[in-house]
């Protein structure tokens, strides 16, 4: 089974339209499991509708609390406490949760044994139907860590699913950045689809979640959205993208058919054809035909 | 005061909108780029650099000839970041957070303070509005480090505490740990959105998460007029000023292309900006009396 991980370094530069698309374009192949690894803030559900067959608690890590009654305000905890998460009290102190770490170094060091340790709730996960196969995705509360850990389990669950299904590929949604969560949407995917647009951020952020995927040695392709915002730059990207090794799949135009798309909860390929859905078909095809001719994932890495 | 630029939906504009009230403020004042995982900022505001300095977050040194192999801190540390397999204990240092308990913990003194680079802190000045200096501070995190976090509280704790000059944060998008750890010492909070479906979807998120920290809120709807009316009727319903409308424009977004700060080159933008701006100082001050009231 194939593993293709839809990512972008910078926010909003169209990795969920993308995604969905693909999601539509697969389903008239041989079908993919689908998967929304933005756990934080995420939108493929908006544009693909799940029927949500089950709903499961996410617990992961844990924090302090302390228990005034026992707490002696010896002061001890706050003096411990890396993350400043301890707040003094006239009485007893107390902990900030949105700064505790979950490291139980007060709860240990603690002489009067008057801190907890309790489980986090951080979110929850669904597997549910779409019109375009199976999906598995996610929410985490708002404030909450552990994202990399939620990611982990869709992950696993997706694989599974897959599996049993005879499902020939995994189709992911991934997160913003380069930080705990896209590190784990990359662990085990056999391509990295980067969606960057023409514009300074764009190819800055392209930059470094590159190098992110050729540190764990991730194969890459890239797809410049809005390119006709500014061709000058599209052609430099285009030029970085070939010195580096990482082919171009796509270059798709400025056009608001991805927002009339997202207003009809649609995927541009689901409204009548336009450039920019020819433009998504072709870099489909693109993408489908290199990791299929791919004989080792690392081909791109090694050329580099 | 401290006012952070957010919002749950990536790409919305944060930084076009951090970056052109840079470029109009009129008080003395420091910008912040603390989206250190994608840092953006420094390419709009051009700012000269005057240090760039690593930062380590504090992981376990192991001296062998001192380790019993007893595995109290295995045993302890919550994060998987040492393990006893056969006759060794091995350090992940990419695991650790950096808690210190390890080193607190061990009876034989085995381990000592090291430090694993999150990144760089990058320090410096641009050119803010009617030519006075603005001082400039950007986390920027090591490709493959996980954890933005402890590289923000670094870089927070190097800002100005004087209350004469102002700050202004770029946060990374999202609402999870990054978002809120950028947020939750501001003063004021703007929300920076779209009206579309994503826009008005990650707004809620936002304004869930935001919302109990019980600072002024306020949203921006940026590329007003591309999508649909919902942001607008969300903010009513939950009684969110909506302190800009910036509308959109072709214009705008070829700025944005060329690196060019909005409000330097867009009329309309420049006078959205100061109206903006305007709104979050009176909510911000309006706050802080409130404060002193309840005192």
């Amino acid at each position: 089974m194939r593993e293709i991980v839809v990512i972008s370094g910078k926010g909003g530069t169209g990795k969920t339209s993308v995604t969905a698309a693909f999601a539509h374009l697969a389903s008239l192949q041989a079908g993919a499991m689908l998967c929304d690894l933005d756990v934080d803030a995420p939108d493929l559900h908006l544009l693909l509708a799940p029927d949500r067959a089950e709903t499961h608690e996410f617990r992961s890590g844990y924090e302090a609390v302390i228990d005034p009654a026992l707490c002696t305000n010896c002061g001890l905890c706050a003096g411990l406490c890396r993350f400043g998460a301890v707040r003094p009290g006239p009485r007893a102190a107390s902990v900030d949760s949105m700064r505790c770490e979950g490291c139980k170094v007060c709860v240990e060091f603690c002489p009067a044994k008057a801190i907890g340790f309790t489980e986090k709730h951080c979110g929850q996960w669904h597997a549910s139907a779409t019109r375009f196969g199976p999906m598995v995705h996610a929410q985490l509360f708002p404030g909450e860590e552990n994202s990399g850990r939620l990611v982990a389990l869709l992950k696993k669950e997706a694989r599974e699913r897959a599996k049993s299904l005879g499902l020939p590929l995994m189709l992911c949604d991934g997160a913003p950045g380069i930080g705990c969560p896209v590190i784990s949407s990359l662990s085990g995917a056999g391509l990295a689809v980067i969606v960057t647009e023409p514009t300074p951020s764009g190819r800055h952020d392209l930059e470094r979640v590159a190098e992110l995927c050729r540190h764990f040695r991730i194969p890459v392709m890239v797809i410049v959205n809005k390119y006709d915002l500014n061709t000058q730059n599209s052609a430099d990207i285009a030029r970085f993208c070939t010195e580096a090794g990482y082919p171009i799949a796509g270059l798709l135009p400025h056009d608001d058919i991805v927002v009339q798309a997202m207003l009809q909860a649609k995927c541009v390929t689901e409204l009548p054809p336009s450039p920019f859905s020819e433009a998504l078909r072709g870099a489909w095809e693109l993408i489908c035909s290199h990791t299929d001719a791919a004989p080792s994932p690392f081909t791109t890495i090694n050329k580099a | 005061m401290i006012y952070a630029i957010a919002s749950g939906k990536g790409g919305t504009g944060k930084t076009t909108v951090t970056a052109s009230l840079a470029a109009v403020w009129d008080r003395p004042l420091t910008a912040v780029d603390l989206d250190v995982e994608e840092p953006n900022l420094h390419l709009f505001l051009n700012p000269t650099t005057e240090a760039e300095t690593p930062a380590l977050m504090e992981t376990p040194v192991l001296d062998t000839e001192r380790c019993t192999l007893c595995g109290q801190c295995a045993a302890f540390c919550q994060f998987k970041a040492l393990s006893v397999m056969g006759k060794t204990l091995l350090v992940f240092q990419e695991m650790c957070h950096g808690c210190g308990g390890c080193l607190a913990l061990c009876p034989e003194g085995a381990l000592s303070p090291g430090g694993r680079e999150l990144g760089r802190i990058v320090s410096g000045h641009f050119q803010a509005a009617g030519g006075a200096q603005a001082g400039f501070f950007m986390g920027r995190l090591r490709v493959g480090e996980a954890m933005s976090p402890p590289l923000m509280r670094q870089v927070k704790a190097l800002l100005p505490k004087t209350a004469d000059a102002d700050i202004l944060i770029d946060s990374p998008p999202g609402v999870s740990c990054p978002a809120v750890n950028a947020v939750m010492d501001a003063d004021c909070i703007v929300l920076v959105t779209e009206p579309t479906p994503f826009g008005l979807h990650d707004l809620k998120l936002a304004v869930e998460a935001f919302r109990p920290l019980g600072k002024p809120l306020g949203v921006v709807v940026n590329r007003a007029g591309i999508g649909d009316e919902k942001v607008q009727q969300f903010c009513r319903e939950q009684n969110l000023g909506v302190w800009a409308e910036l509308p959109y424009s072709r214009a705008v977004a070829e700025a944005y292309a060329r690196g060019e700060v909005a409000a330097r080159v867009v009329p309309e933008m420049r006078t959205a900006t100061l109206a903006l701006m305007a709104r979050m100082r009176d909510a911000a001050a309006a706050s802080n009396s409130g404060e002193v009231h309840h005192a």
